[in-house]
């Protein structure tokens, strides 16, 4: 046991927590703002998915990371117009249309690597890394925080931007009231579908990136179904946070970090079925909510479609 | 009478228009990828449903189905989402694997198979218990705990395979195997078993018991309008915690029928999840039960036709979740334009859609405002 705090094992747990933790953080943080809006896109994963397999796909012809990860957002925006037109302008089910998303999205980027790559199976170059001068160099931390792919520190400045966008700025106001109350939003003079449809963008672009980070950059190809219920843990993070981005960071490594230390235990030895470490997180949620259960926790107006003039 | 006729003539158009558009997208997508997409559907219905291995192997695979939508109905009719059933399923069938081998030798082949269904029922039950109690007491969303406990039953699922129901026998991680005498008996000379028994009278009961009797219809009420099933004096918590291990043990011995029935092992990581598959059906069915019977068949029969012609056609047999997943939002999209025009409501019950915004503010969107006459 004394084995268990090496520097070995603290560096590969922190640095496969992070790395982890970045799809978490950046789907999180889209499905955070979507939801503060009002929409719960319950299509995460399959935005995910959709922006893991198109930010491969460029990245394979053009061999460059950045215009795949810029191809992941796009391809996650575009599949959330689907949940703009159908959920927030149609006001359909934003449950029943988040999960036809999902199946779709699983199903055609399967179909599609199958056809065109599962013969030859490509495997990305590994993304170069970034070491932060100086910082670099302390023990453990230097290794692991300060030594990653440069869309690490982008993301822990995208949860800063989102995190003054919602709380001091009127759009980030506008936002929170279209999840809180679209009727005064809407008295305001603010259009809450329109305030709505940004939201679910954002939720689209967050995902797409995280999507991209996943097969781009964390496993350097794809495979069908290879976010394996990381939108769902993702939409668990966002609702957990409250609002409040700082949060998806503390959710998102949490969970992050309980996917890698199975890993960073076998590399110094112990064997433990993933299952049982899998599980933490959900159980210290559980836990927490059993202790602390809370009245209301989410948007009032949360996967409610707003009809203008009902009351 | 003629209205009754009416809409079901209605509610077929309703399904039919958006499979239609689905499978004409999906054919446009085959095309694409350079297959002939008539080939595929043909192959899809002959072999899931005019040749007689397909057809038998279409309903084996209904009685799990059939199962999870019944357990999902009862929830979602009292406004409840249970989000949870690949957990409760992998619960049930775990059980179901680890304990029927041992239980063979001391109980015989029949009562082994009552009492491992019944373990397995009740564990599905008690795993809703966490959740159910968090929504009824405290107003904890369900969508979050269910979801959170779907996912620590299927690493459970796991643990115990690999662990206390491990076989001795090396190689991969299972449980032992039930052998194929002690299994659920086959109906007559062919290869169904009994499940699809006990699948078809559970979805008939829920059925009845929803449309005919005052449990179905108190459920209904919560579902509807939870705060008038308050005052019309309902005991709202009770209702919520019975009513979600009513699901959840649903749903396990649909994964109980599934070992018994097919596999008579579990193998480590087995996950079919069918959660994900039947949750859009029943809701497509307007949650009636005897509706998502029909749509459940009608989906066994697409995937295991539908593996068969994929794999003849050499694609990806994934291509069956974008069929189902295009059937889904067409589907939503039909029954816009039918509510456009007909100015009828929405399939959602309402009760449903109000529990997701759970907060009291959220129920008061919904109540008509007090008239304010001699405030201002």
């Amino acid at each position: 046991m004394e084995d268990l705090f090496t520097e070995t094992f603290l560096t590969a747990l922190v640095a496969g927590g992070v790395l982890a933790a970045m799809p978490l953080l950046f789907a999180g943080l889209g499905e955070m703002v979507s939801e503060q809006a009002g929409v719960l896109n319950v299509g995460l994963e399959g935005m995910m998915l959709a922006g893991a397999y198109g930010a491969f796909v460029i990245a394979i012809e053009t061999g460059s990371t950045w215009l795949g990860l810029a191809a992941g957002m796009a391809i996650g925006a575009l599949v959330s117009l689907v949940m703009v037109l159908l959920c927030v302008r149609m006001k359909l089910d934003q449950i029943v249309i988040g999960i036809g998303i999902v199946l779709v999205a699983e199903g055609i980027t399967s179909l599609l690597f199958d056809a065109k790559y599962a013969a030859s199976r490509p495997r990305l170059p590994a993304a170069p890394e970034w070491a932060v001068p100086g910082f670099s160099e302390i023990p453990v931390l230097g290794e692991s925080i300060f030594t990653q792919h440069p869309i690490v520190y982008i993301g822990v400045g995208l949860v800063i931007a989102v995190h003054y966008l919602l709380r001091r700025t009127s759009a980030g106001l506008s936002l929170r009231a279209a999840g809180e109350k679209p009727a005064a939003l809407d008295a305001a003079g603010v259009n809450v579908d329109r305030t709505r449809t940004w939201a679910t963008i954002g939720a689209g672009l967050g995902a797409g990136l995280g999507g991209a980070y996943l097969s781009v950059i964390a496993a350097g190809t794809f495979t069908p179904f290879m976010t394996q219920g990381q939108g769902f843990i993702a939409i668990v993070i966002a609702m957990l946070a409250r609002g409040t981005a700082p949060w998806t960071i503390v959710g998102a490594l949490l969970f992050g970090m309980s996917l890698s230390v199975a890993t960073a235990l076998q590399l110094v030895g112990i064997q433990i079925s993933t299952d049982y470490v899998q599980m933490l997180p959900f159980i210290a949620v559980i836990v927490v909510l059993v202790l602390f259960a809370r009245r209301s926790y989410l948007p009032s107006a949360l996967a409610l479609p707003y009809h203008r003039g009902e009351r | 009478m003629r209205a009754h006729a009416g809409r079901a003539g209605e509610a077929i158009v309703a399904v039919l228009i958006p499979a239609l558009l689905a499978l004409i997208a999906t054919g446009l997508l085959l095309v694409i990828l350079g297959r002939d997409p008539i080939q595929f559907y043909s192959d899809m219905l002959e072999r899931g449903l005019l040749e007689w291995p397909g057809f038998q192997e279409s309903v084996i695979r209904m009685s799990p189905l059939l199962l999870i939508a019944a357990g999902l109905i009862i929830a979602f009719r009292a406004g409840l989402w249970n989000l949870g059933a690949d957990g409760q399923f992998l619960l049930g069938a775990a059980f179901a694997a680890g304990l029927a081998p041992s239980f063979v030798g001391a109980l015989g082949s029949t009562l082994t198979l009552v009492v491992v269904m019944a373990i397995a029922t009740v564990v599905g039950a008690l795993w809703t218990v966490v959740p159910a109690v968090l929504r009824a007491w405290y107003g904890v969303n369900e969508i979050i705990t269910t979801l959170m406990m779907s996912f620590i039953g299927i690493a459970v699922a796991n643990v115990l395979v690999k662990g206390p129901f491990r076989t001795d026998v090396g190689g991969v991680a299972r449980t032992d195997t039930l052998p194929l005498d002690d299994r659920l008996p086959l109906l007559g000379d062919t290869q169904i078993n009994a499940g699809i028994i006990i699948a078809v009278v559970a979805i008939v009961a829920v059925h009845l018991v929803m449309t005919r009797t005052s449990v179905g219809f108190r459920l209904r009420m919560l579902g509807e309008n939870p705060r008038a099933a308050d005052h019309a004096g309902l005991h709202t918590k009770r209702v919520i915690v019975l009513t979600f291990m009513a699901s959840g043990g649903l749903i396990a011995l649909g994964g109980a029928v599934e070992i018994l029935g097919i596999w008579g092992s579990f193998r480590a990581d087995f996950n079919p999840a069918f959660g994900l598959i039947v949750i859009p059906l029943v809701f497509l069915a307007r949650l009636n039960a005897i509706a998502s019977g029909f749509l459940v068949a009608a989906f066994a029969v697409i995937q295991i036709g539908g593996e068969s012609a994929a794999r003849k056609s050499d694609v990806s047999s994934d291509i069956l979740l974008a069929l189902v997943g295009l059937i889904l939002l067409f589907m939503a999209v039909t029954e816009w334009v039918r509510a456009r025009r007909s100015a009828r409501p929405l399939y959602l019950s309402p009760g449903l859609a109000e529990t997701i915004g759970a907060s009291p503010a959220a129920t008061d969107e919904s109540r008509p405002a007090q008239p304010s006459v001699g405030t201002g």
